[in-house]
């Protein structure tokens, strides 16, 4: 009895690691989004590489969140809400109606722009994405819970504490925290909406430094305000402006030789 | 400097003023419950609380309106919260913004401005009479939730709208479906706030003698009820009949009926309180 379970369990393992190792391939076609009567985004065509970090810039208002949130379909909630054009995930288009919206988003993890752990314990917290699953294997619970706060560079600091509430932690703890709960779901896909802009400068590092581990495993978009963040995390960068997709190329490229003037003004400062 | 002396005169006769209101009316429900007390404690016994009513004010209990309102309360709560409740959620999480849903909304608050009479009259043509419940429990615990409902579906609906939106945003970004959020996530936070709107219902209903007027709630009942189809008795119906008699040793029993009716409200609204303070603390 014993022995099957173990040989169950290492399946299960195995099985997460295949599916770890690879970032998914995420495509946009022609993409275009309303709010009521005020166009969102105006068309805009994107592929993202499995396995790398991209960044979003631009000034408020530019759309690059409302891109990312449709990723996920988070946008779904929003009132008004209309959508246009094609949004592929490893091919496979996510706006079509049979589309199962909750499998979606745990193949898709994100982080918010302010930590917004659930007024539970540390526990609960990592282990929520988990129990909605219907898991229920305390163990199996134990240990993904174990590994994700390990992964968010968290578990030394919390690992005797885990019943304590989430809400006692620092703000950079509990943003750790929230990637770790988004990490226990195993996505393949790791959208972070601003994910530092509440933290001060040390915690920013650390999540900075915790993004570049990640990479390894994960595809990962980060929106985010500060050029030097994108600089210095991000394999390809994409600068939004009024909702349109003005310059998508390597980081570096974007950020010494860039085509555009727009973009140019943008990152030297000159505007935005 | 004279501005700056002006002002701060005003704020301090503001301050005074305040604090006179504040005591005004803790002041005349301070001299209410002495009077109440003085006059009504010494009828309190034993053999007051278990003795049926009767003719003679020296042996009258009020046995038979405490469990009258103990079993229209339980009935009311059974009946109202889940309805409540439940109609507070959809509202709030389901409903889609439309022309139909805002006057819905705007009845519903309106609902909980009707004069109770009017759901006394509702309650005798619906559940008296063509549900054919007679004066019964029934129909008194029915109607009392009718007449609590718009004040529980308010309630419900400002608890989960101070419920913050990016709890939501992170668990459905985590794979929740609508209803796993809501029961994971929204109720237990909300349920500080759902409580206190129970709390307030309750007190209110729990003093209602008009609606109940209505539909037959009985001054004089010699047994308890057995079944929810059995007339009744209230502690409010009790008193409102002792006070219109004429022997004073009914007015002193009103009284003592009188304290016992607001010790049950103050019991029932610290259970809640109690509840809603432990809850709140596991939250943090």
């Amino acid at each position: 009895m014993e022995k099957t379970k173990n040989i169950k369990l290492e399946k299960d393992s195995m099985k997460d690691e295949t599916t770890l190792s690879n970032g998914s391939r995420i495509e946009a076609k022609d993409v275009k989004v309303w709010y009521d009567d005020f166009m969102a985004i105006k068309g805009i065509d994107m592929v993202i590489k499995p396995n790398t970090i991209t960044a979003f810039i631009g000034p408020s208002g530019c759309g690059k969140s409302t891109f990312l949130r449709l990723f996920n379909r988070m946008n779904d909630y929003v009132e008004g809400f209309k959508m246009e054009g094609k949004i592929k995930i490893n091919g496979d288009s996510i706006y079509k109606k049979k589309v199962n919206v909750e499998q979606l988003r745990k193949e898709i993890g994100m982080v918010f722009q302010k930590p917004n752990p659930f007024p539970k314990s540390i526990f609960e917290n990592v282990a929520y994405g988990l129990k909605i699953q219907g898991i229920k294997d305390k163990k199996l619970i134990d240990e993904r819970v174990e590994k994700a706060l390990r992964q968010a560079d968290l578990w030394e600091e919390v690992k005797d504490n885990l019943k304590k509430s989430a809400l006692a932690l620092s703000g950079g703890q509990q943003q750790r925290l929230c990637i770790a709960r988004t990490l226990a779901v195993q996505p393949s896909i790791l959208l972070m909406d601003e994910p530092t802009s509440a933290l001060d400068p040390i915690s920013t590092a650390k999540i900075e430094e915790l993004i570049h581990h990640l990479k390894e495993e994960y595809t990962i978009i980060i929106v985010t305000h500060n050029m030097q963040q994108a600089s210095r995390i991000s394999d390809y960068t994409a600068f939004f402006y009024l909702g349109e997709l003005i310059e998508y190329d390597k980081t570096r490229k974007i950020f010494t030789n860039p085509e555009k003037k727009q973009t140019e003004n943008y990152i030297t400062g000159r505007f935005g | 400097m004279n501005n700056h002396k002006k002002n701060k005169y005003i704020d301090q006769s503001f301050k005074v003023l305040g604090i006179l209101f504040t005591m005004l009316g803790i002041f005349i429900l301070g001299v209410l419950i002495y009077n109440i007390v003085i006059a009504g404690f010494t009828r309190i016994n034993w053999d007051f609380l278990t003795s049926l009513p009767s003719r003679k004010p020296e042996r009258a209990g009020i046995y038979t309106a405490i469990i009258g309102t103990l079993d229209l309360m339980l009935l009311t709560v059974l009946f109202a919260i889940p309805i409540g409740v439940g109609a507070g959620i959809y509202l709030e999480e389901y409903a889609k913004k439309s022309k139909f849903s805002s006057i819905l909304e705007i009845n519903i608050s309106n609902l909980a401005g009707v004069p109770s009479i009017i759901y006394g009259l509702l309650g005798l043509g619906i559940f008296v009479r063509f549900f054919g419940f007679g004066g019964s429990i029934l129909s008194g615990s029915l109607t009392l939730s009718l007449l609590i409902l718009p004040i529980i579906i308010v309630a419900t609906r400002e608890a989960i709208k101070a419920v913050p939106h990016s709890l939501k945003e992170a668990s459905y970004g985590l794979g929740a479906s609508k209803w796993q959020t809501i029961k994971n996530v929204v109720l237990p936070s909300s349920f500080g706030g759902i409580l206190t709107g129970i709390i307030l219902s309750l007190s209110r209903a729990i003093g209602e003698t008009a609606p109940l007027i209505v539909v037959g709630a009985m001054a004089y009942v010699p047994f308890v009820p057995h079944s929810i189809f059995d007339t009744y008795s209230v502690l409010p119906m009790q008193i409102f009949s002792w006070t219109t008699r004429p022997q004073q040793g009914f007015a002193i029993a009103a009284a003592g009926a009188i304290i016992v009716l607001l010790i049950i409200t103050f019991v029932m609204n610290g259970i809640a309180v109690y509840f809603r303070n432990k809850w709140q603390k596991r939250l943090k």
